[in-house]
């Protein structure tokens, strides 16, 4: 039975972080409806930026987290401005492709010895790791961190988006952008504004994740960002509820396959989950069967 | 018809450029002045033409969003590969081994079509990529079950059997079965599913049929091109057959234009030679700047030219007759 | 015996009633109106005919034969062609390829015979491209057999979506607003060209309609409805003077301001 709730501890952990990433793509989905690829790479990047805040410039954590979300929020919004707006009235696809090539330009230029290098980096720990015992299961201040943060994030998110005038617009725009224009909302900046926080709550994402599993390395951001979209989707893509309950979902299954069947077998398994949710249910746990207007 | 004499049509005059021009790279290779790295290039660009073919039929002919064609280029391979293997190398293995690649990819692919080929588009696509991750987390497992794919390890033992002339010989054939299949009754109703599948329904196409139909005759354009690829190669792992692996035939269809079969020809041989040619071209200093510059020119290609090289459009030849524009 | 026999038809999207208990009879060679406020149900009527959507409760039976809940396509089959209240082609398709893509159903020559462009396949083609001609032909569209369908102007992509329906011999045929959006000289045109086809091809039309010239001018016997109901059914001069019909359109007000 504690195993059983360590497990759990240890898929909410990762679930937090997959949300933090997740939340970013599916504000990005709901409101232009591109698959964001590079979204897993700005949440590598934030993962650099938190390691140079500590380890270079011997920043205290709660400033480096600050770093990593300034610095990917503008850079979320510079991607955003020179690759995706021209696209704006494309075919999806050719925005699909572009996401998928800025991707790929973050991870190889990263990749290169004068950026962040192959190699992989130890990331650094502020202070020491402490284990609380409760009840026999042990909780680490690291987990407490992590918890802490993105619960956080995530309430000041949900309060943005609905209780303020740019969280409006920002719903406005993902039900109808041209209704939206012609009621006097500036679409565009809308849309770098979603860019800008989802990039932002993915930099913090990044930090959380370099300091729980201490290792960060150009690639990282692949798998973490597949999976974080993925759990958009299991949520219901464009849903910001969704999302959580999407990467929640995700982080538990994926550790408890780790725990009780097999770590090779956890992607496949993570994977299955999606594709049996999108055979019951289509559009996501919590999203809304569309029916298509005859 | 009678009386006036007959003009040589384009599509016989295409098939004796084909040959001529086949004919010569031939001659060029046997006295080695294209080298055998060259060769070797030339092989793998046929084989990305052949699955390239495969996922325009998918994605840009039945409008069904695939990123999981690297999967069933995966499973031609391993297939195709067992059975050289375990049957020993000769022309007719390898040719039973190609068989048994595009039917194992095809029925996997009827298999997992049934169910979610009533996801639509971007649905599609994450359903097909969630499948295309599993798979590669079986092919890294694979030696628990059969150890002679090697798992994670590689697939090592495999003969040598095809070069460019069997690729060629495939990428052709590839080429007119497509081109016959998207001009006729049925590629009109693949395509009338791509455009509107209410309407489609609506006029009396059985979309479900026709969905089906396409993703599994695409995926068996992947099990050939897997298949051609293995013994080409002659060592497969599972790394190959990764979700990049997917983007990369995604990314040919695009560039070379959706539903366009001149324009996957043209960007599958374009494309892999790219590669191949900044790996020569660049000095030793800057060859790490080469995965850069690739995806520089494909976001700076989609922004120019978002419909891609041809978009919709053929070259005459690769038109049958009936569907050529009366002037 | 009538061709098209709806009894007790019901159909809800969640908790709306979108169509109840709608009962009608069509025979064979008539020509039908349905008429009714924005939001009656008559589309739906038409969706749940051509299999669109499966009926909660009620029978449709086509020449004595149960067609609801069947898939769409096989309505088709069945000889059940439709056009759509906001004009659906397959825009990337050639005009003449979206009649012809029409036809597939009837072609028996399948993939194999299509990859070797066996005589069967080219006597199935040249057959086809002859049918999809000729409709072309009559609905004077013949000169733009290699545009692109979503490239014609508004009111040849009507016509095409005719064409199309008409490509397979369809015994009923459902017109969904076919006078949208046209101008009066256009609505005189479609009027005649309804009733030329209908003659031409001895069909049985059904059609929704908005426009009261269209209704009053071609249609043999008119449905109004309300509400997802049925509430009058009649002569297209009785109709219109019908108190319930009045009132459906005009509200109650006018009514009394008339009285």
């Amino acid at each position: 039975m504690s195993y059983f709730l360590q497990q759990l501890i240890n898929g909410l952990q990762l679930g937090f972080v997959y949300a933090l990433i997740a939340l970013g793509y599916t504000m990005v989905y709901g409101i232009v409806k591109l698959i964001n690829f590079a979204h897993g790479d700005v949440f590598m990047v934030g993962a650099y930026l938190g390691f140079f805040a500590m380890a270079n410039w011997a920043l205290p954590f709660p400033v480096a987290i600050l770093v990593a979300m300034v610095g990917c929020a503008v850079l979320g919004m510079v991607i955003e401005r020179l690759a995706y707006k021209p696209l704006r009235n494309a075919p999806r696809i050719s925005a699909l492709i572009t996401a998928m090539g800025v991707s790929l330009f973050i991870e190889n230029f990263t990749n290169l010895n004068f950026v962040f290098g192959p190699a992989p980096r130890a990331f650094p720990r502020p202070f020491a790791v402490r284990t609380f015992n409760l009840g026999g299961v042990s909780i680490t201040n690291i987990t407490v961190i992590v918890f802490g943060v993105s619960i956080l994030l995530m309430v000041a998110l949900t309060w943005f988006v609905n209780s303020t005038k740019t969280g409006r617009a920002m719903r406005a725009v993902s039900m109808d952008k041209d209704t939206s224009r012609l009621m006097g909302i500036d679409v565009d900046r809308i849309i770098t504004i979603t860019f800008g926080i989802g990039s932002a709550l993915a930099g913090a994402g990044g930090v959380l994740f370099g300091f729980a599993y201490p290792q960060i390395q150009p690639l990282m951001g692949i798998m973490p960002g597949l999976k974080a979209f993925v759990a958009a989707v299991l949520g219901g893509i464009g849903i910001i509820p969704g999302a959580m309950l999407g990467a929640v979902i995700m982080g538990v299954v994926e550790t408890f396959t780790s725990a009780y069947v097999s770590s090779t077998l956890r992607d496949a398994v993570a994977f299955g989950v999606l594709i049996i949710v999108l055979l019951v249910r289509p559009t996501g746990i919590l999203g809304r069967p569309g029916r298509e207007k005859v | 018809m009678t009386g006036t004499r007959r003009r040589l049509s384009p599509g016989w005059l295409a098939l004796i450029v084909t040959v001529l021009a086949y004919a010569a790279l031939q001659t060029l290779m046997s006295t080695k002045v294209i080298n055998p790295y060259w060769q070797q290039v030339a092989g793998l660009a046929g084989i990305m033409a052949v699955s390239a073919l495969g996922l325009n039929l998918v994605y840009g002919y039945t409008g069904q969003f695939s990123l999981g064609h690297a999967a069933f280029y995966g499973i031609g391979a391993y297939a195709s590969a067992l059975v050289t293997r375990s049957l020993g190398p000769s022309i007719w293995t390898l040719l039973l081994g190609i068989a048994a690649g595009a039917v194992i990819a095809g029925l996997v692919a009827f298999l997992i079509g049934l169910p979610i080929l009533r996801l639509r588009s971007d649905y599609l696509a994450i359903a097909t990529l969630g499948f295309g991750i599993i798979m590669k987390v079986l092919f890294d497992n694979s030696d628990a079950v059969i150890p002679m794919m090697g798992g994670s390890a590689g697939m090592t033992g495999i003969a040598r059997l095809t070069n460019f002339a069997w690729v060629f010989v495939f990428a052709l054939g590839a080429t007119v079965v497509l081109r016959n299949l998207v001009f006729s009754s049925v590629g009109r109703a693949l395509v009338s599913v791509r455009e509107d599948e209410l309407a489609a329904e609506a006029v009396g196409i059985n979309t479900t049929k026709y969905k089906t139909l396409g993703f599994t005759l695409g995926c068996m354009y992947a099990g050939v091109a897997g298949a051609l690829y293995a013994h080409l190669y002659a060592y497969l792992n599972p790394f190959n057959f990764d979700f990049l692996k997917s983007i990369d035939v995604l990314l040919v269809v695009v560039l070379g234009g959706l539903g366009s079969i001149s324009g996957t020809l043209v960007a599958a041989v374009a494309w892999t030679f790219l590669l191949e040619g900044l790996r020569v071209a660049l000095p030793a200093s800057i060859q790490d700047w080469r995965m850069v510059i690739y995806p520089l020119v494909m976001v700076v290609f989609m922004i120019f030219r978002p419909g891609g090289l041809f978009s919709g459009t053929e070259f005459g030849f690769l038109k049958p007759r009936s569907a050529r524009r009366r002037t | 015996m009538s061709l098209l026999d709806i009894r007790g038809l019901t159909m809800k999207f969640g908790g709306l009633v979108a169509v109840k208990d709608f009962t009608v009879s069509i025979d064979a060679h008539e020509l039908v109106g349905l008429i009714g406020p924005n939001g009656a149900g008559k589309t739906t009527v038409f969706n749940l005919v051509t299999g669109m959507h499966a009926p909660v409760a009620g029978t449709i039976e086509f020449q004595g034969r149960r067609i609801q809940g069947m898939r769409p396509w096989r309505v088709y089959a069945l000889g059940i062609a439709r056009t759509f209240q906001n004009i659906r082609l397959f825009g990337m398709l050639s005009v003449l390829d979206n009649v012809r893509v029409a036809d597939h159903h009837r072609g028996e020559a399948g993939l194999v015979h299509s990859i070797l462009r066996s005589p069967k396949f080219r006597h199935e083609e040249k057959r086809t491209t002859d049918r999809a001609l000729e409709l072309l032909s009559i609905l004077g569209l013949d000169q733009r057999r290699d545009e692109l369908a979503r490239n014609l102007p508004y009111g040849e992509q009507r016509r095409l979506e005719i064409a199309r329906a008409l490509v397979s011999d369809p015994k009923l045929l459902l017109l969904d607003e076919p006078a949208a959006g046209m101008n009066p000289s256009e609505v005189g045109q479609l009027m005649e060209l309804i009733l030329s086809i209908k003659e031409r091809f001895n069909l049985t039309v059904f059609l929704i309609e908005h426009q009261m010239k269209v209704v009053m001018g071609v249609c043999e016997r008119v449905v109004v409805m309300e509400f997802g109901e049925i509430i009058c059914t009649g002569k297209p001069e009785q109709v219109q003077c019908d108190p319930k019909v009045v009132e459906a359109y005009l509200g109650v007000q006018a009514e009394e301001s008339q009285q």
